[in-house]
């Protein structure tokens, strides 16, 4: 088994793009929305603007199907739990996306029972500011996500997973 | 704008009722902006409200809104006012009646006269911490059951008492 | 074997609960015996926040209680501000108010139309709905730069005049809608599967609705006729020629036949008030630094969801005392036991659909 320091196999990181392909061009979200940024993420899903084109249209009801949770909305300190509780159910890889400044961070609600930012409570990989973010802003945020799925190696991670 | 009770007719005839029927009870009438407020004392509320509802047809209770009036009262008077903003269908009638309670004193429900009033009273509860006597099941509604505090009191703070998230 | 019955959680995570709603239910079989609402997972402390900012501070933030009809929200705050100051709008002001109003209407209902249909199975008609309401939604970046939370009034006006590109753009939604409207009312009002679904299911009588402070369309499909509108009309809507929609069973179909009556009489109002649009001010003079004299104040407009109120307390600053939100949604919500009672588990999201909550307003 290589160590992590040698140069990755010419074989492997070939395996990788062409994993990292399937992936990025087939994330399938998870169909939760918490408040107004939820709207415009359907609206994102609808005719207009067609999610599809980029493989996300079908939201999964279940987070045990789904790869692809976009936090859209302001958390509160009641539904914390539960969101992490969703995260923690949802199989690797996974990725996080925040839409909207209060999923970034509280947004406009510096209040007794907002939490501020949901990267206080599951990790994050792309923040989109907004408020709410449009559509093509969304559409960008989720694009940039894609580019950071081509950059990493999923083969390098398995390898590392069995070496522990 | 109407500041003269006078030019509310209909208004007015609400107002001759009250005091027709309740007298000194009733503690204070204004009209201003063209709204009509009395103030009750806390023991003849129902009994207003029962009046209001069956003998002046005023059948919706639109909204109650709790007050604390902690920074603005004058001396003696109840730390808190809940508003009961009341409505007349046909005429378009609208009226307001307020009520003091002090901190520690409850209020008694009115959800056998208004059903609307149950979510309405538990709001009132959770946020200020009355108490309402008679209530079916007086629980917090926004806030979880182990939070502490009303934050809608004045001395409570914008964000909150708890660090962590 | 004898069976209990169960006690069912649906929510806050589902797909159908239009927004972070939970639901506990109790079922004997498949007939629903209790439904208790849990609320708050959206609480963020609105009426909090709004003692500690002024009062042109608080109109953005009021977007985002129903965020589904945005400029509702707006409106019925800054008429409550106007009242309380003594303020007068100039009239040109006032039916920029009522177009963009009846608009926001259009926008609220037709995303409405989308949601239930999807939740009853007709998902294509969610796609209709969408993209009848981007029309909408195009007028709304034109004139403010916001699709959702528009923000596009001011107190004592609003903040742009109507130019060329967006009274085109006005003109091109009120000509395409009724088309794309047609469209979906031919997939649905007549369809088998629909009416099973939504006739006789979800019951609310009209005085249960009075005695619960329901109000907006679910009021009216049970029978009362009552529109703020037309009954204690504000920004100039007696002006105009409309009807207000009433049917008498007060089931799930009934609903549905209210809302969609009312996108035909929205597209009216909003013609009406664009041929007729008078010339002047479109704001009126207000001072840099707000600050309204002590009184109080309760004033409610008809907002697509139902009756949507304001109680402002003033204490001479530049920032209310107190700001409580009536909340349509909230009161609306309370009758859902009522309505889903002896009535089956699955019919459930169908009733809940047509009360058209929107959780940013209930949970402030």
């Amino acid at each position: 088994m290589n160590s992590p320091e040698d140069k990755h196999p010419f074989i492997l990181t070939r395996l990788d793009q062409a994993i990292t392909w399937a992936q990025k061009n087939s994330l399938w979200p998870l169909g939760s929305g918490l408040a107004c940024c939820a709207i415009e993420m359907i609206a994102t899903a609808a005719a207009r603007f067609d999610i599809a084109r980029f493989g996300m249209e079908l939201f999964r009801a279940s987070p045990r199907q789904a790869d692809l949770f976009i936090v859209a909305g302001t958390l509160t300190r009641k539904m914390a739990p539960i969101v992490r509780r969703l995260w923690e159910q949802m199989p690797d890889p996974k990725w996080v996306v925040a839409m909207g400044n209060c999923a970034v961070g509280g947004g406009p609600f510096p209040t007794y029972s907002v939490v501020q930012g949901v990267d206080r409570v599951i990790p994050v990989d792309v923040y989109i500011a907004g408020c709410p973010p449009s559509p093509q802003g969304l559409l960008h945020g989720l694009m940039i996500l894609q580019k950071k799925i081509s950059l990493s190696h999923p083969t390098k991670d398995i390898g590392l997973r069995h070496a522990r | 704008m109407l500041d003269d009770l006078k030019d509310a007719p209909a208004l007015k005839r609400v107002e001759e009722s009250l005091r027709r029927r309740f007298g000194a009870a009733l503690l204070a009438a204004s009209f201003e902006k063209g709204e009509l407020q009395f103030e009750a004392a806390r023991e003849t509320l129902s009994g207003v409200l029962e009046f209001l509802k069956t003998g002046l047809g005023f059948e919706s209770l639109t909204d109650m809104i709790g007050l604390d009036l902690v920074a603005s009262r004058p001396e003696g008077a109840g730390r808190f006012a809940v508003l009961y903003q009341l409505y007349k269908f046909p005429e378009a009638l609208r009226v307001r009646l307020r009520v003091a309670v002090d901190d520690g004193e409850a209020l008694p429900s009115v959800t056998p006269l208004f059903r609307a009033a149950d979510w309405m009273e538990r709001e009132v509860f959770d946020m200020f911490g009355i108490r309402f006597e008679g209530h079916p099941g007086l629980t917090r509604i926004y806030l979880p059951d182990e939070f502490e505090g009303f934050p809608l009191r004045k001395d409570f703070p914008l964000e909150g008492r708890e660090r962590g998230l | 074997m004898a069976f209990k019955t169960i006690d069912l959680n649906m929510g806050p995570q589902h797909p159908s609960t239009h927004g972070v709603l939970r639901l506990r239910l109790a079922v004997d079989n498949e007939l629903v015996l209790r439904v208790e609402p849990v609320l708050g997972y959206l609480h963020r402390g609105m009426e909090k926040l709004w003692e500690s900012q002024t009062y042109v501070q608080a109109v953005p933030l009021t977007d985002r209680l129903d965020y589904l009809a945005s400029l509702s929200n707006n409106l019925a705050y800054i008429l409550a501000v106007e009242k309380l100051m003594g303020l007068e709008v100039p009239k040109r002001a006032q039916y920029i108010r009522v177009i963009l109003a009846e608009l926001q209407r259009l926008a609220s209902h037709l995303a409405w139309l989308g949601f239930m249909a999807n939740d009853i199975g007709a998902m294509s008609v969610l796609l209709y709905g969408f993209e009848a309401r981007e029309g909408v939604l195009d007028v709304f970046e034109a004139y403010s730069g916001g699709r959702l939370t528009v923000h596009g009034m001011r107190i004592g006006g609003v903040p742009f005049d109507l130019d060329e590109r967006v009274i085109g753009l006005v003109r091109r939604a009120l000509d395409e809608i009724p088309r794309k409207v047609a469209d979906i009312e031919g997939l649905l009002s007549q369809n088998r599967i629909w009416l099973h679904r939504t006739e006789g299911i979800g019951v609310l009588s009209a005085a249960d609705a009075v005695a619960y402070g329901v109000t907006g369309p679910a009021l009216r499909a049970s029978g009362v006729a009552w529109d703020i509108r037309r009954d204690v009309p504000y920004s100039s809507y007696g002006d105009f020629d409309f009807a207000v929609p009433v049917f008498g069973h007060g089931d799930v179909y009934d609903r549905y036949l209210v809302r969609v009556e009312e996108i035909r009489q929205s597209l009216r109002i909003a013609g009406q008030a664009l041929e007729n649009l008078p010339p002047g001010d479109f704001r009126a003079r207000v001072p840099r630094v707000l600050k309204i004299p002590p009184g109080e104040i309760f004033h409610s407009i008809e907002a697509p969801k139902g009756e949507l109120g304001f109680y402002i307390r003033s204490d001479g600053s530049d920032k209310p005392e107190r700001v409580k939100m009536r909340s349509p949604s909230f009161l609306n919500l309370q009758a859902l036991e009522l309505m889903c009672k002896e009535n089956l588990f699955s019919d459930v999201v169908g009733i809940l659909g047509s009360l058209d909550v929107v959780l940013g307003e209930v949970d402030k």
